[in-house]
């Protein structure tokens, strides 16, 4: 696999990327605006862009969690019925097994707000509120001893959140010809 | 091959490797074949009954139905399932590969994974955005999309999760398609990715794309642009059929040779980015966490791997004699150069015919001939891939990377034969 420059390169050599093939297409999209994509437009990069207007704080989030997230996530963030979202913080190296959670695992805060967002609660997802995402967000990493009980989440905040394993990831390198 | 009497084949001359292993010729040979059964004794004539007319030669069978089905004879050959507690939709289904032939997967029963269940789509009200770093951000509806060029691909897909069972410290008691059942193979067909980004005009500075699903989780994933251009496919068609719903209908991107949840589902988003959006399912989910606490992360390739799908767990051999040894190979990175097949554990191994054709980024079948003795044998396979990759032992899997995560698992497995013909996941 060539690194991505070379690739891009390639990709222009064979034509893929220039205007000249569109001759032959049937060019049917039709434009769309921001504004129409805007209700899509979901994903949240992990410098905050995309985060909308709205806060949050733990003790905001706890009320949201009891209501909507609890039922699957537990007291508290603990797990069971389904995924544990708070504890394992230094578990992925030793020999018991490694636990996974936001708080031990996650590198991004941001990723929090995106995907509770788009996927949760799991029976009625995309209906929370802005301040309620920021506030369960908020909710999950005091949990995690991240951030404080005053801290406050916003489209400000969230993105400067350092997580604990924010450094540990390493892009893997696939194999080449031999 | 051992040596040739001047009067005819001996079994030496067809024994490629040990416990039983033969050349196939044996098979394609009547000379060969007889030489080659010496010790084995031909059936005796059936028992004295006549043969019956049975009742469906004497009357009309069934009528004609507007989509068939398979035969209620073949019930069991079903996908098995686990759901996340609390759900019904959401997890994994697997293909019976120990009870299927061939390379393509039925669409009936190709393996599922699902996030937060199947969404019920009005393919009319479908429509697939293209956005971001564009010179004009695009709608398209499916008739649309339909409107395109298309082609086809025939391409494996493979969830990140297969032959997780591997890394466990014990050898799971269970077959095939438990331990390897998250992969299929389909003929895939729509119009290319490359296309409609060019309608919509790339931005120099666009490096990635993040594709998203329309199902309630809106399964996303990050993608390098310049790695996907030349292959990803929007697929309309399954095996000359619309996309099942469970297999993203109407649409779902196709990025062959890459992992499962990357050829997003139910497409209904791409926006062009400067990095990756660093997704729930690209940071907490498919990442290798190696011994030393750090994780690889964007391991795109399914890497090579092969799986003997017959004999395997719950295919018991009745007797001793010929059988064939069957299964799948397939490489992310390309075509399967070569399978080799072992009896011993591994102490000798001979190559596999590869069953034509072998596509880059498809299921291939092997085929090896073999006489089992009747005495405990442990089978194994090893596929080579065309830029040379070997699969890796367990052993080997396992020291590189420790047993801390659960994706990628492609080393080898191993079957182990006892001597009542049962056979069962062993570690060598």
């Amino acid at each position: 696999m060539s690194t991505h420059n070379s690739a891009l390169a390639a990709a222009c050599a064979l034509g893929l990327l220039s205007s000249a093939a569109l001759a032959d297409s049937p060019n049917l999209g039709k434009v769309i605006t921001p504004e129409q994509v805007a209700s899509w437009d979901i994903s949240i990069s992990p410098d905050g862009a995309g985060l909308p207007p709205g806060s949050g704080t733990p003790k905001q989030g706890e009320a949201v969690y009891a209501s909507k997230c609890l039922a699957c996530h537990g007291e508290k963030g603990a797990g069971k019925p389904n995924d544990a979202l708070v504890g394992g913080i230094g578990s992925l190296v030793g020999d018991k097994p490694a636990m996974k959670t936001v708080g031990s695992f996650w590198p991004y805060a941001t990723t929090i707000f995106d995907y509770v967002r788009r996927a949760m609660p799991y029976n009625e997802s995309k209906t929370l509120t802005n301040d309620e995402l920021y506030a369960v967000a908020a909710y999950i990493l005091q949990l995690n001893g991240i951030i404080g009980e005053n801290e406050t989440m916003n489209a400000q905040t969230l993105p400067r959140v350092r997580m604990p394993n924010r450094d540990g990831f390493v892009t893997f390198v696939p194999a080449k010809p031999k | 091959m051992g040596h040739r009497k001047s009067k005819g084949v001996t079994i030496d001359a067809d024994v490629v490797a040990g416990n039983g292993l033969l050349d196939r010729r044996v098979f394609l040979s009547g000379a060969a074949m007889s030489a080659a059964t010496g010790g084995i004794t031909f059936p005796d004539t059936a028992a004295g009954d006549p043969l019956p007319v049975e009742s469906w030669m004497k009357t009309p069978g069934a009528p004609f139905v507007p989509y068939g089905q398979p035969s209620e004879y073949e019930n069991k050959v079903a996908r098995t399932f686990t759901t996340a507690p609390g759900t019904t939709g959401t997890g994994a289904s697997r293909t019976p590969h120990h009870l299927l032939d061939g390379m393509i997967t039925p669409n009936g029963l190709h393996f599922e994974r699902h996030h937060s269940g199947i969404p019920d789509i009005n393919p009319d009200a479908h429509r697939l955005v293209i956005h971001g770093l564009v010179k004009r951000s695009l709608v398209f509806t499916l008739d649309e999309l339909t409107r395109y060029p298309m082609e086809s691909r025939i391409a494996f897909i493979e969830c990140g999760g297969n032959g997780q069972l591997l890394y466990q410290k014990e050898p799971a008691q269970v077959g095939v398609q438990q331990m390897q059942g998250q992969v299929s193979c389909a003929e895939w067909t729509g119009v290319k990715l490359a296309a409609l980004l060019q309608e919509a005009g790339v931005d120099p500075k666009a490096k990635w794309i993040l594709a998203e699903g329309a199902d309630a989780a809106g399964m996303s994933r990050s993608l390098p642009l310049a790695e996907i251009m030349q292959d990803a496919l929007i697929a309309l068609y399954q095996n000359g059929e619309r996309v099942r719903p469970a297999n993203g209908y109407p649409i779902r991107l196709l990025l062959p040779g890459f992992e499962g949840n990357m050829n997003v589902k139910w497409l209904r988003r791409i926006k062009l980015t400067e990095g990756p959006t660093m997704t729930k399912d690209e940071t907490s989910k498919y990442t290798i966490t190696m011994p030393d606490g750090k994780s690889l992360q964007f391991v795109f390739a399914q890497e090579g791997k092969s799986v003997i799908t017959r004999p395997s767990p719950g295919l018991t051999m009745k007797e001793p004699g010929f059988y064939e040894i069957t299964g799948l190979a397939w490489s992310g990175y390309g075509k399967i150069a070569k399978v080799e097949i072992s009896a011993d554990g591994g102490k000798s191994w001979a190559p596999a015919a590869l069953q034509e054709p072998v596509l880059s980024k498809a299921l291939t079948r092997f085929r090896m001939a073999w006489r089992w003795n009747g005495g405990p044998a442990v089978l194994q396979s090893r596929a080579t891939d065309d830029i040379g990759y070997v699969q890796p032992t367990r052993e080997k899997m396992i020291a590189d990377r420790g047993s801390r995560t659960i994706y990628h698992s492609n080393a080898v497995t191993t079957w182990g034969v006892s001597e009542n013909g049962e056979v069962k996941h062993v570690y060598a």
